[in-house]
Formats: structure tokens, sequence, C-alpha cells
């Protein structure tokens, strides 16, 4: 029915043109973008931060794998729980209501189940999750004796149409216009139609990504103007300190421009948005803008990843059946060991959540591919009948952990190596602590574990040593902080609000102001704080202050 | 996520660099080091060989050739279909690889520009000239001229990378990176998804789960 991966060049598999396989949403992007180059300080692997960059409308969301999971209440206050890293100046509390708000508007799909700083959404705002996978259902039925709980996960697609008569009004209220507007946007989007991968981009718009359910309305309230291929140099600042809109280079033509505005918001990714503050130099701001504190490029954080394979038996020669569901995984597990952890018995500091792969899916060039060791290297009808009998019956677990901001993690400019268009490019410093590598190591034993309960095998070996299963920074593409926020101006880039302390009409309002990375995939986050702030820039500008 | 095909860019020196993409290749599977000793410039790719680039038409569908040259001569196609088909025969669920194309996509696959492909380049060119060379030392003809028996005479020796033996390692290594090749080529055509038994890739309007004949066979009900 749909593009099959026969259909694409190389069977759709990973190059680097297109690192996510061909029909991959995101076009030039990826962890090398030609004539954008970064730089490291290091040449040890250990030390080194790849830097994954979307350069279209849309940015990451064209990418993402769509798991849309809140920050618990630990996880804005880390420092007061466990003393390390930072705590957030803001709570569980003030972004709740916002959590709420963002997941009625974009369409996130999950279950509410009471458990330790895994918040429950408020009643109404989640829709239904689908059915679980064949095995999905054994993982849960098996991990349950090793004290894991097995959860629907929450994943940015509509499993039915958004009720666009009662959200709008719950969304904007008192807004008719953007009620009207939104409305129609939601109209306009079809329930997951339970085929094809979500990373290829939604056609229907069933799930969530900014080019098919942001910017649609927001383009129809006539409130937006989208200047595409516009990279900003720096931003502009007046005499009094103040920022007047900032200066780009069209990427196609090379030429400058200017955007004049009374406030500017950073979204640009979060390096990228410390990229252009440390580019903004000026007498007044010499160590470039906002930058006071010296703080600009600091506790930059990536995701902890590991992964483990396991071959379960069981799943062989299951009657055939559809799998496909809704692209990504249906379940997951959420930390589970809150207690353990905090009366100091795991050796490490923070959680991770664990995401399945299951299922007989889309052949690609990973099908009957490396099964030597369970056929004896067979070919020939022994092999045909081998295939089809282990097809499906190989799971995959991933870990993502939570990495604590550290002082030798960070960004800054390189003094020699600019881009293509002259402009100052990024050098990385890296480094993960043990409360990582042993994360990582866990992670391993807890995934051979739940293998083994499946009745399964680890496929090759579970890595023991963490440093060897630790994924590089940055490969997991979670990458936060380099603009935190804080209670003060002398230890923090912006305030509560992405608000920076010293250019009040600049905000950032990507994943800069993290001031941790829990174990929950960023996006959801960013979108909450960036609503949350927009409320407070409105308020603003309507009392003056902006 | 999947395996990201280069290392950022840095000032770090050659060897690192060279390092990391061995990495990289190596836990995509798709370079297992092997050569077998083969004549300098032999798989060289031509100049003009480039790839899609990084925003390439994605409605269209594509055939090897349609993006760049391909490498195999007439010789070395009839020897890497024979192989196809000793790994893929055909039989009452599907056709033999051969049939569907997968011998062109081999061929695709190792004319590719891409980093990790050359390897794979290297390693086919060399195996297949390996196997029409062992097929004329053991029985005076082509590979693909043997028959079934004389074929799986030699096939059997080189297999199972971890039972061949001392003589025949290299040539199993090229045998294993083919039946990979000849496999993700074959389930990715429409005979070989039937063959496979795959049933998705359709519309739907809800989302059902697993039937309960599956559930059964699980002990989940």
């Amino acid at each position: 029915m749909f593009q099959t991966t026969g259909q694409a060049p190389l069977r759709a598999s990973p190059t680097e043109d297109k690192p996510f396989g061909f029909y991959d949403a995101t076009v030039d992007g990826g962890w090398q973008v030609p004539g954008e180059p970064y730089s490291s300080a290091s040449s040890a692997p250990e030390r080194t931060f790849w830097w994954w960059r979307a350069r279209m409308l849309g940015g990451r969301t064209n990418h993402w794998g769509r798991i849309s999971l809140r920050n618990g209440p630990y996880d804005f206050k880390p420092r007061s729980r466990d003393g390390l890293g930072f705590d957030w100046p803001i709570s569980y509390e003030d972004v709740a209501p916002y959590y709420d708000k963002v997941e009625m508007l974009i369409g996130v799909y999950g279950s509410n189940e009471g458990l330790e700083n895994t918040p429950d959404s408020s009643p109404g705002v989640l829709q239904p999750p689908p059915a679980m996978r064949a095995g999905e259902q054994l993982a849960k039925q098996r991990a349950k004796k090793l004290g894991l709980p097995v959860i629907p996960i929450h994943r940015a697609v509509l499993s039915e149409r958004q009720d666009a008569g009662t959200i709008p009004a719950k969304l904007h209220p008192n807004n008719p216009k953007a009620q009207r507007v939104l409305a129609e946007a939601m109209r306009q989007r079809a329930a997951c139609f339970w085929a094809t991968d979500c990373g290829r981009g939604c056609s229907i718009k069933a799930n969530y990504q900014s080019t098919t359910v942001h910017l649609p309305p927001a383009l129809a309230s006539g409130n937006l103007d989208v200047l595409p291929d516009a990279m900003v140099r720096e931003i502009n600042v007046d005499a009094q300190g103040k920022a007047t809109g900032v200066t780009y280079v069209d990427r196609l033509t090379g030429q400058d421009g200017v955007v004049k505005g009374r406030v500017v918001v950073l979204a640009a990714s979060s390096a990228e948005s410390v990229r252009i503050l440390l580019n903004s130099k000026s007498a007044r701001f010499p160590q470039g803008l906002a930058n006071r504190s010296g703080k600009v490029g600091k506790y930059i954080m990536d995701t902890v990843g590991a992964r483990l394979g396991g071959h379960i038996p069981l799943l062989e020669n299951l009657p055939l059946h559809n799998e496909d569901g809704a692209g990504g995984a249906h379940v997951y597990v959420p930390w589970w060991l809150y207690q353990e952890q905090h009366a100091g018995k795991l050796g490490f500091a923070r959680g991770y959540h664990i995401e399945f792969g299951t299922g007989r899916r889309m052949p690609g060039m990973g099908t009957g591919a490396g099964l030597d060791d369970l056929t004896g290297g067979s070919y020939g009808r022994k092999f045909k009948e081998d295939v089809r009998r282990y097809n499906g019956s190989m799971v995959s677990f991933a870990g993502r952990g939570e990495m604590i901001p550290n002082d030798d993690s960070f960004c800054e400019l390189d003094p020699n190596l600019k881009d293509k268009w002259g402009i100052p490019v990024l050098r990385f410093h890296w480094k993960w602590s043990e409360h990582e590598t042993r994360q990582a190591a866990h992670m391993q034993q807890t995934f051979a574990a739940v293998i083994e309960a499946m009745g399964g095998t680890v496929r090759g070996k579970p890595e023991t040593d963490g440093a060897k299963a630790i994924e590089p920074g940055g490969k997991i593409i979670h990458e936060v902080g380099g603009t935190i926020m804080g209670a003060e101006a002398k230890s923090s880039v912006t305030n509560q609000w992405g608000q920076t302390w010293d250019v009040k009409n600049v905000f950032i309002n990507d994943g800069g102001p993290f001031v941790s990375n829990a174990d929950k995939n960023p996006t959801l986050t960013i979108m909450a704080l960036a609503w949350r702030a927009s409320d407070y820039l409105l308020e603003e500008m309507r009392k003056g202050n902006l | 996520m999947s395996t990201p095909q280069r290392p950022p860019h840095s000032s770090m020196d050659r060897r690192v660099a060279i390092k990391w993409m061995l990495t990289a290749a190596a836990s995509a599977g798709v370079f297992d080091g092997v050569t077998f000793g083969a004549e300098k410039g032999q798989g060289a790719l031509p100049k003009n060989a480039v790839g899609y680039g990084t925003d390439p038409d994605l409605l269209k569908n594509y055939k090897p050739g349609d993006l760049w040259p391909l490498t195999l001569t007439a010789g070395q196609r009839v020897t890497a279909a024979a192989l196809c088909d000793v790994i893929i025969p055909a039989d009452e669920k599907g056709p033999n690889a051969s049939a569907v194309g997968v011998t062109e996509f081999i061929d695709e696959w190792i004319s590719a520009p891409y980093p990790g492909h050359d390897a794979d380049r290297r390693l086919i060119l060399e195996g297949l000239a390996w196997l029409d060379g062992e097929a004329q030392k053991r029985f005076g003809q082509d590979f693909s001229n043997l028959i079934v028996r004389q074929k799986t005479a030699i096939c059997d020796d080189i297999c199972y990378v971890a039972n061949a033996k001392p003589d025949f390692k290299k040539a199993a290594l090229f045998f294993r990176r083919y039946r990979d090749l000849t496999a993700g080529g074959y389930y990715t055509t429409p005979e070989g998804m039937k063959d496979i038994g795959f049933v998705g890739n359709v519309p739907s309007a809800t989302f059902a789960g697993p039937p309960p004949e599956v559930l059964k066979q699980l002990g989940l009900v």
C-alpha cells in the first residue's frame, strides 16, 4: 500500500546523507552538515560530543520519536534529593498545567498509572493507548516477576481524532480567534491509520511535528511570517544594551539580512542558541550576549543510552498478524528503583526508562541477517525456513537515562574554525561521570534479566563495563543545557521563563535552559516551558515591561 | 536510533578519524576487516559516483543504476546471481533471489559511494573471484556452471565462519556478508515480504493487537 524499503536506494538503509534511513523526514541534517563543521577539544571517542542538527523548517520535530514523558516532582529538584547537579527554580506544580495544555494541543496517547515520579495527566487529557503487541505483552507478564512495571508509553500520535469542539476553548480561554483557528487546524488532523513509520513524517497529521501541527494554525492567524533558510549570525543590540533584532545569512544566496523585533526568542536548539549568543559580541558584551555569568555554553547534557537485543524462542512461528501499530513502541518501563537508589544501594544517582523493540515489522536490511549462530550457517531452503522462524522472535531494549550536568561537559567558540559563511563554530568538551557509566552497565544487567525472564537468550553478551556500554555523547540527540535557568543572575543565564538576566528582551525557549536532563525525553518539557514563558512574555508586554 | 555514518568533524587526526569510522561501520555490521590480498586498484569507484544528497526525492521509486553507476561485469553478474540462488532458492513460499532483482540490488549496494560500502565492494568482488577460482580448482568450471551438489560442496565449507577451516576463513566471511545482503535484498521485495509473511503496511481504522490464538500460544490467556 505505502512505499516499501525495496523502493528506496539501498533498501532505505542509513547513509551519511540520510543517517536515519532514506525515508527519514529530516533533510539537510545529521551529525555532519556539509560546510558547517564543529570541533571536539579531545580526540578520544569517549570525550567527543556528536552534534545533531536539522537544517529545515520544523527542526528536530521532523525527526523525534514522539515519546512524550513528563518530568516528575523529583526531576525539578534533583539537588535537594541527592545533593548532585542543580535544582530548577520551578517545581512540577508550576509546569503541570502546561503539560496538560501541550498534551491536549499536540495529542498524546498513554495512560495514568499513579507511579512514583511518573506523573498522571489531568482527567480527559490523554488519548487512549493502542493495544500492546504480542512481545510487549509477554515482556509485561515476565518483567513483573522482576519488579519492572511495563505500562503504556506516552507518544504524540492521535489514536483518535481530537475534540475540536471543546479543546480550543480550554487552551485559549477568552480568545475567540485563537479558538477558531485552532479548531480548524484540529479538524485537519486524522487519527493514526496504524501503518508506516512516524519518522517519515505524517501526511494525515496524526502525529505531532511542528510543520503539520504548529505552523498551519500559526500561519492562519495572520501573525506569523516564516523566513526559511535564514541562518542567524548574531543578535543585534542598541546603545542601551537592548536587543533590536538579528542579522542572518541567507543560506541559498549567502547575502546578509536583518530582522527587527521588540523581543528576540531563541529556539535554535540548545547548542546553536549558545553559538548565537557567543557570536553576539560587542563592546558592551565582550564575552558574548547574556553571558555576564560566564555560564553560556556550560552544563550541556545528553541522555545516557545503551541497548541490548535478545532472541525469544516463544515468539518464533507465531500466527501471522499485523504488528505495525503506531510506528514506535506501545509500552515502556518507567524508572522503578527510586527508593533503592535514594537509599544508596545502586552506585549511581539517577534513573532510566526502558524502550522496547518487538514484533514483525517491515523487512529491511536486518531481516535474515546475522543468524548464523542460531542456524549453524544455513543457506538454501533451510535458510528460508530459518528466516521465517526467527522473524519476529528478536526483541531489543534501549535504556534512556539521566545525565548529571558536570564542569567537563560544555561548548565554546572554536578559536580558529569557521563555517562556510565565516561564522565561528562550536568546540565541544565532553565527559561522562561514573553516575552515567554505572547506569549504562545497570541497564545491560536489567535487559539481560528481562530477556532471560522471557525465556530467551541475549544476542551477544551484556556489556559489564559501563564505559563501553554507553553510547557517545550526543548520539541520543537529547541535547539540553548550555543556557541554564536559575534563581540568581550570577550562576545562571536565564530566569525561570527563559528570559536572559542580562538582556531582558532576549528569551531562550529550546532545551538550553534545562538545568537537569531527567530520563524523560525532553521535547514535551521544552514545549510546556515555552508555553509558560510565552504567557509571561505576553503579560510583560501588556504591562509595558518589554 | 541507528548508527551514524561518520564522526563529527574535528581537529582530530586522521588515525583517530579512521578509527571512528571503522567503529561506526563495524557496529552497523558492514565491515569485516577482510581482504583477500587483491590487486591494488581493484574495486575503485568511478569518479562520477555521487550519493543522492541530503534532500533526495522521496516519492520516486528507485532502481539499481538510477543513482550511481553499477560495478559488476557480465561475468561477475552470472556468478553473483548463482550464489544468490544457492542462498535463496525458489520454494513453495517464494521465488529465488535472482528472479526478483537481488543480484542488481547487490550491485547497487557495492557501488554506493558511501562509507562502509567500499569495504563490502572489495569483499564481494574478491569473494566472487575466489568462488569461480575454487570452482575451477575443484570441478574445472565456473561456479554458475556447477551442478547443485558441486555448489553445495563449496558452500558447505564456507557457510559458517565459526566452523570454517583456516584456509576457508576469509571466504566464509565473504559468504556471511553475501548471505546478509541477499536476505536483505530479497525480503524487501514484494515477493520476499509475502514469503516471510509480512502482513503490515496497510491502513486500518483500528489497531486490535494480537489475535487470541497468538496470546494462547504465548500462554497469556
